[in-house]
């Protein structure tokens, strides 16, 4: 290895957001849902915004979804990431919303409306996250 | 929202420095300049400021501008958060402080190296403090390397195309619009540099859909107002300009540049939650509007605005623009002194002043007979808007 290896950015995890960054290290992208009134959210806050509840579990997204909308990253260059670089919004079956990448699609492929599916890769050391692909 | 005749605030200075991409000098030296010379715009003292207004991301503490410019005691200072969504927020609060007599003489100022220094739109805007709630906020977005205003505005810009059949051209009739207005701007960054709907086409891609001429540049420079009574203004030499109207705006879908969540991304749905009141308190319609700073970051903001405060319908501002609406010699032409686009980003500040300018007559690209005008701060960000008005309009 020769110089210091350029890493992503980390997400800053505390109270509110520690299970979100941690289910996907284990595995599994959470969603947060209301104890008290079942209405889901993402990304994490502490109070339902619908009836102010501080209780919350999760359910486990089964990664599938549509996509709302998209920008592709051309520049600047920001390293590690490779460019272009493909950002969707997409709206998962489980009716959150989420940003993400989206990898495997060449830029003028993409569009609204696409059924995409999520894999949640290892990027770097204590870091996984979703990346999407086009569904077959 | 009104006040007591003589109470209402009236802008009655403006200053700014050159805007360049290398200013040379501290952004400190910059807000002093802007503000010494706003001051002496209105033919004031620096002994009468007794309020102070900024907003998110300047550097400079009031209490220094205020002290060098020849201030003596501060009763009023105030920031609004959320950048460039901030632009008006200063004036909302100099409007109710001069109202309710919490002060007198308000400064507003903004001074920024945001070229030569730290630049928004290199993806290192934010301050990596893990206790920094934007921290917290763009851990959603980071890791992916989704980083930059241009890709987070880009979102909103695809959706509409995708709601509405806007194109990359109807973008580029925007960025051709502001480059033929800063043309004839000697103060503007692309002074006699006007484009064609061909080059914008030929520029390179940002974040796709935004274009390079979609976007605003990066520049240095500052831009200071001095806001004061109706009443004090009397026995200043300038004309007043009357903020006839004004209020800022965040709902439960807005987010610190990344509004990604609500039903409606694609409309900045704050700026029609505001229009509909301002239009109430200054007693007017949008057939009245002469003038419009609308805040353009980015080309594409500028269509759901037109939209929202009512120059056309829904969908249609595409429309509005091929037909040269927003242009020089239009119905309500658009960002005269060439916008962020094509004269500087002062983080919107400095296309207030060219209002302040298209009042008094004495804009490079003078509109005829101006009695109200409408300003806008950041899309995509809890934001503000105001309607300014001739003192005895």
């Amino acid at each position: 290895m020769g110089g210091k290896t350029i890493e992503r950015i980390r997400p800053v995890e505390n109270y509110d957001t520690r299970h979100y960054w941690q289910g996907l290290r284990d595995g599994k992208l959470l969603i947060q849902q209301c104890a008290a009134c079942g209405v889901r959210r993402h990304p994490p806050q502490p109070m339902c915004e619908q009836c102010q509840s501080l209780d919350w579990t999760t359910i486990e997204s089964a990664l599938e979804g549509t996509i709302y909308s998209f920008t592709v990253i051309h520049y600047p260059e920001i390293p590690p990431f490779d460019y272009p670089n493909a950002v969707v919004l997409v709206d998962l079956d489980e009716d959150v919303r989420l940003a993400a990448q989206l990898t495997g699609s060449a830029p003028g492929d993409i569009a609204i409306g696409q059924r995409v599916r999520a894999k949640l890769v290892d990027v770097q050391d204590g870091l996984t996250l979703p990346i999407f692909v086009v569904a077959s | 929202m009104s006040c007591a005749a003589n109470r209402q605030a009236v802008i009655v200075g403006i200053g700014a420095t050159e805007f360049s991409k290398d200013s040379g000098r501290t952004e400190m030296r910059l807000a002093c300049e802007a503000t010494h010379a706003a001051l002496q715009d209105a033919g004031m003292s620096g002994a009468e400021v007794d309020g102070m207004s900024s907003y998110s991301m300047d550097n400079n503490f009031e209490i220094e501008v205020h002290r060098q410019v020849g201030g003596k005691e501060l009763r009023y200072f105030s920031r609004t958060e959320y950048g460039g969504g901030a632009t008006v927020g200063p004036f909302h609060h100099a409007y109710g402080a001069l109202a309710s007599g919490q002060c007198e003489t308000m400064v507003i100022y903004r001074a920024m190296n945001e070229r030569s220094g730290l630049r928004f739109g290199g993806g290192q805007i934010m301050n990596m403090n893990p206790l920094n709630a934007d921290m917290i906020h763009f851990s959603h977005y980071f890791p992916f390397g989704f980083m930059t205003p241009a890709s987070w505005i880009a979102m909103a810009a695809r959706r509409y195309m995708h709601e509405y059949g806007a194109t990359s051209e109807d973008f580029g009739r925007i960025a051709v619009s502001m480059r033929d207005f800063a043309s004839t701007n000697p103060a503007a960054f692309y002074y006699e540099r006007p484009i064609t709907l061909d080059e914008h086409q030929d520029s390179r891609m940002i974040a796709d859909p935004l274009r390079l001429y979609d976007c605003c540049q990066e520049s240095d420079g500052a831009v200071a107002f001095v806001l004061t009574t109706a009443e004090r203004a009397r026995d200043l030499d300038q004309d007043a300009v009357k903020i006839s109207a004004v209020r800022q705006c965040a709902l439960p879908s807005s987010r610190q540049v990344t509004p990604f969540y609500g039903d409606d991304i694609a409309g900045f749905p704050e700026f029609a939650a505001m229009s509909g009141d301002l239009y109430g308190s200054a007693g007017i319609a949008p057939d009245d509007i002469d003038v419009a700073c609308l805040y353009d970051h980015f080309t594409p903001s500028i269509l759901p605005q037109l939209e929202a405060f009512g120059f056309c319908p829904r969908g249609e501002a595409k429309d509005f623009v091929r037909d040269g609406h927003i242009s020089r010699g239009g119905k309500i032409p658009v960002n005269t002194n060439g916008g962020q686009i094509g004269e500087a980003y002062i983080h919107g500040l400095n296309g207030v002043a060219e209002i302040v300018r298209q009042f008094r007559g004495t804009s490079v690209n003078q509109v005829a007979d101006v009695d109200h005008a409408l300003v806008t701060a950041g899309a995509g960000v809890p934001t503000g808007a105001a309607i300014l008005s001739r003192l005895d309009a």
